[in-house]
């Protein structure tokens, strides 16, 4: 086997003039050097992604931001590929870049000259061969008269947030290998995504799907990081170019070069009328989503719809905007967006409350969004259960009861805030279970377990329908040989989604055992065992049963012109999060000594599994609220280490978290379930943030909120501020 | 780059072994690479999250930044070498019934930290626990549940010793 490893970009921006190999070729042991001259012989327009066909397999002519690939060395020897690597010299021209998101919007600097949307989704369709624009996709969302009801107003509040670069770091970093005798190939990929992965390869390659084999094992972590192509697009062809098998693994800093969280502005702005009703809210918000689209342009949209918050507002104008800027692509991280935006809709809200002289609580209260009225988009609402969270959440931090506000230089406060997130729609998801002729069960489901233990789940609905214990049933892995179809590991989708597709497979084989009771003349309702029925059928140990089943939920697309819909998505997912913290005033230190995170999850399917998601997800949060941030000079990241990259510790948690659910049956779920992966992050930064005003009096507005951001602000609010 | 290899020869989980290793090889390569042992695994590649840690010698140390040709001579722990086979060790039960991972990639490191917790404090409090394992890093935050693995061992131990 070959490993590969890649020389990057040093410049964010900037015409590849050449690319010299001469010294790199020397280093003994090296078996080959690829650039993308190489790559389009086999593969004539090798660009890839889901949203967009944007991403070239190695760097065609330009390149886009400081770490992109532009070249690989293929070596038996690992040492001897690296070392080679470093000896190639790329010599660039540069040019003008852009990083920021909202300057990107209007900027001169263009990242891309053409707009290559890749054509699988129908409302990306007319962004088709657009030039000179940053804007990868501008979702708009109109319900009611926002205008007037501004005008009308009693009170009007604006404020902008800003959220950071983070990355996913799963502790597993990034790695593929594929192997192929030329007509067929083989890719073991750590991948959330299979079916996609084989999809997009056989497209690139032009080969029938049937010729891609994609094999995920168990995943290191992913956290969305793992989703769509990451290195299969490469290790594909340079095995295509040398036939031998190649490897990829990324080293922890190449993570930082592949994938991160959106950083986002969020200007929003509320129309409240003097008995602190919301009456309009207008939301304008930018993604900045680095250098190629990945799955932006969907989180723009699909996050974008809802953020107004889980709130009642009759007038509501939304603005999302995905930009391309020169820094590293941004995609899905644990919340698809929903994180960034109840960020900002969470802080407005407190902010809102204060200023009027209300309970924060109450005013939540007055405006929060119930079962049976519309959401943004015009959706009805049902089981969503944002109300009974935040309550939930209030009475385990006792809310109404005086605590010790601190002494000294030692300020205490609280805060709360609530989020809400609709599943990623329409996805299907298929799957296959086989009964054999001992009673126990083979389940095929493409559903990737990261450690979010849906093998576990899967499992148990499979045991549930044809009552037997859940360590009968086998889950295999994702083969795309023999695992069938689905959308993908992501978005807290699979619960429900595969969840229903596992059901739905169960139940048909369910229905043939019935039907084979009856053959072999058994009455019906007889509980005879699994097996003694294929004994009966086959007079011996023979013989399988195979039930399959098929998901997909019904939906509406929102309307091009107003962003409508009637059922913009099958369920809702809510997180709210209640905190308790002190602040050293002197120091501008943070202690979080309680914190609350309660989810509506539907009815849990596990609720060992379901407790320890959330409680993952909000340290995780936890994380990028108050350590985690990719710092930038020139584009270049400059903390791509665990050494200046602080992701939490065991050290870092807050003092006491309880983590719970609120009762609410989700009608359409498998046994009333739906999704949990990331509802435990939503409420957290703001609740934090909230909890900082109600100690400290001063308010932090763009995240990570760290100890001299804190000092900073409480000395900008004695009118003494630090120098920068 | 130095090709040069050297033979060197160490107990490897209780078994006397050889292996030719270059100079430059790291601990974690000489396992992976040599002997099909994936316990030990490189993440940050800077000694700061603990997924590579092997026991040499009695003592936890970094894999990814400690060199192979160093275990000439010394007797080296993994993952792997806890079990007997049949039987699971305590620390590694008690993982389990605690739920302690969920994507499980740093587990082998947190379950070598454990055991030289435990062997150096029998009933840890959480602080004893936390500092001890500060050096092992868990990107799913499966730390509320690797505390209580840390007390139920504990007490598995105790059972088994007492």
């Amino acid at each position: 086997m070959l490993v590969a490893k890649l020389v990057r970009s040093t410049v964010a921006h900037g015409r590849i003039k050449s690319i010299n190999i001469d010294e790199a070729s020397k280093v003994p042991g090296v078996y080959r050097i690829v650039t993308s001259e190489d790559i389009v012989k086999i593969i004539p327009h090798p660009y890839y992604g889901p949203a967009f066909h944007d991403q070239p397999i190695l760097a065609i002519g330009k390149v886009h931001y400081v770490g992109e690939p532009v070249a690989a060395v293929l070596a038996s020897d690992p040492h001897v590929a690296e070392e080679a690597a470093r000896l190639i010299v790329v010599d660039y021209e540069e040019l003008p870049a852009v990083f920021d998101e909202v300057e990107a919007q209007k900027s001169k600097i263009v990242v891309h000259e053409q707009l290559k949307p890749a054509g699988t989704f129908p409302d990306l369709k007319h962004l088709h061969g657009v030039r000179d624009t940053n804007v990868a996709l501008d979702f708009q969302l109109k319900r009611g008269d926002a205008d007037k009801a501004f005008a009308e107003a009693d009170h009007v509040f604006e404020h902008t947030f800003r959220t950071q670069q983070v990355l996913h770091v799963p502790l597993e970093p990034y790695v593929s290998i594929a192997e192929t005798n030329g007509t067929s190939m083989t890719i073991h990929t750590a991948s959330q995504s299979p079916s996609f992965v084989r999809l997009e390869i056989a497209r690139l390659l032009g080969w029938p799907e049937n010729r891609v084999r994609v094999r995920v094992p168990f995943l290191g972590g992913g956290f969305g990081g793992k989703l769509y192509i990451k290195l299969e697009a490469l290790v594909a062809a340079l095995s295509l170019i040398v036939l031998r098998p190649v490897k990829i693994s990324l080293t922890m800093e190449e993570q930082f070069y592949t994938l991160t969280k959106h950083a986002s502005t969020f200007r929003i702005k509320s129309a409240v009328s003097k008995d602190g009703k919301v009456t309009g809210r207008e939301c304008e918000v930018w993604w900045n989503g680095g250098a190629y689209a990945d799955i932006g342009p969907r989180i723009t949209q699909k996050s974008g719809f809802t953020a107004p918050g889980p709130y009642d507002i009759d007038n509501v104008k939304i603005d999302s905007y995905a930009l391309y800027t020169n820094l590293p692509p941004a995609g899905a991280l644990r919340g698809f967006g929903i994180p960034q935006l109840v960020w900002a809709y969470e802080s407005h809200t407190d902010l809102i409350a204060r200023a009027l002289g209300v309970d924060p609580l109450d005013f939540r209260r007055k405006n929060i969004l119930r079962d049976g009225r519309p959401q943004a988009t015009g959706t009805v609402v049902k089981d969503m259960g944002a109300e009974a969270c935040l309550e939930r959440a209030a009475q385990l931090i006792n809310w109404n009861t005086p605590f010790e506000r601190g002494k000294g230089t030692i300020k205490r406060g609280r805060g709360i805030a609530v989020g809400f997130k609709a599943s990623i729609s329409p996805t299907t998801s298929i799957a296959v279970v086989n009964v054999a002729a001992d009673g126990s069960c083979t389940l095929f489901c493409g559903t990737v377990d990261m450690g979010q233990g849906s093998d576990t789940a899967m499992a148990q609905l499979v045991a549930e329908v044809l009552n037997i214990p859940a360590e009968m049933v086998h889950v295999v892995h994702s083969n795309t040989d023999i695992t069938p179809y689905d959308m993908a590991t992501l978005g807290s989708r699979s619960t429900f989604h595969m969840g229903l597709a596992v059901k739905l497979a169960a139940e048909d084989a369910k229905a043939k055992l019935e039907a084979m009771a009856k053959e072999v003349g058994l009455p019906p309702g007889s509980n005879v065992p699994i097996r003694e029925l294929f004994e009966r059928k086959y007079k011996m140990q023979a013989g399988t049963v195979v039930g399959t089943g098929s998901y997909i939920p019904p939906y509406t697309s929102p309307d091009h012109s107003n962003g409508q819909s009637e059922n913009v998505t099958p369920f809702w997912m809510v997180g709210a999060t209640a905190v308790e913290l002190e602040i050293d005033t002197e120091t501008g230190h943070m202690r979080i000594e309680r914190m609350i995170n309660v989810a509506d999850v539907g009815r849990s399917i596990n609720p060992r599994i379901v407790e320890t998601q959330l409680s993952g997800a909000a340290i995780m949060q936890l994380g990028f609220t108050t350590t985690e941030k990719m710092e930038f000079e020139a584009g270049q990241v400059t903390n791509a280490s665990f050494a200046d990259y602080k992701i939490p510790g065991i050290l870092d948690l807050p003092g006491s978290m309880t983590n719970v659910v609120v009762d609410v049956n989700q009608h359409n779920g498998p046994f009333g379930a739906k999704g949990v992966g990331e509802s435990g992050t939503s409420g957290v930064s703001p609740a934090i943030a909230n909890a900082v005003e109600d100690a400290i009096g001063v308010r932090i507005t763009s995240l990570p909120i760290t100890p001299e951001k804190i000092y900073r602000a409480i000395r900008a609010a004695e009118n003494e501020p630090l120098e920068d | 780059m130095s090709t040069a290899k050297k033979t060197i020869s160490f107990e490897l989980n209780g078994r006397l072994v050889t292996a030719d290793v270059a100079p430059h090889h790291t601990l974690v390569e000489l396992l992976q690479n040599e002997f099909d042992l994936f316990g030990a695994r490189e993440s940050c590649a800077q000694g700061l999250c603990g997924c590579c840690t092997a026991v040499v010698n009695g003592k936890a140390v970094s894999g990814c930044l400690y060199l192979a040709s160093f275990v000439d001579g010394a007797t080296v722990q993994t993952v792997e070498g806890l079990s007997d086979g049949a039987k699971l060790d305590p620390v590694q039960e008690a993982f389990i019934e605690a739920g302690a991972f969920q994507c499980g990639f740093c587990t082998p490191g947190f379950i070598l930290m454990t055991k030289q917790l435990l062997d150096a404090h029998p009933a840890p409090d959480d602080d004893q626990i936390r500092h001890y394992l500060a050096g092992n890093l868990c990107r799913c935050a499966a730390y509320p549940e690797i505390v209580r693995a840390v007390k139920v061992a504990a007490s598995k131990r105790k059972n088994i010793a007492a």
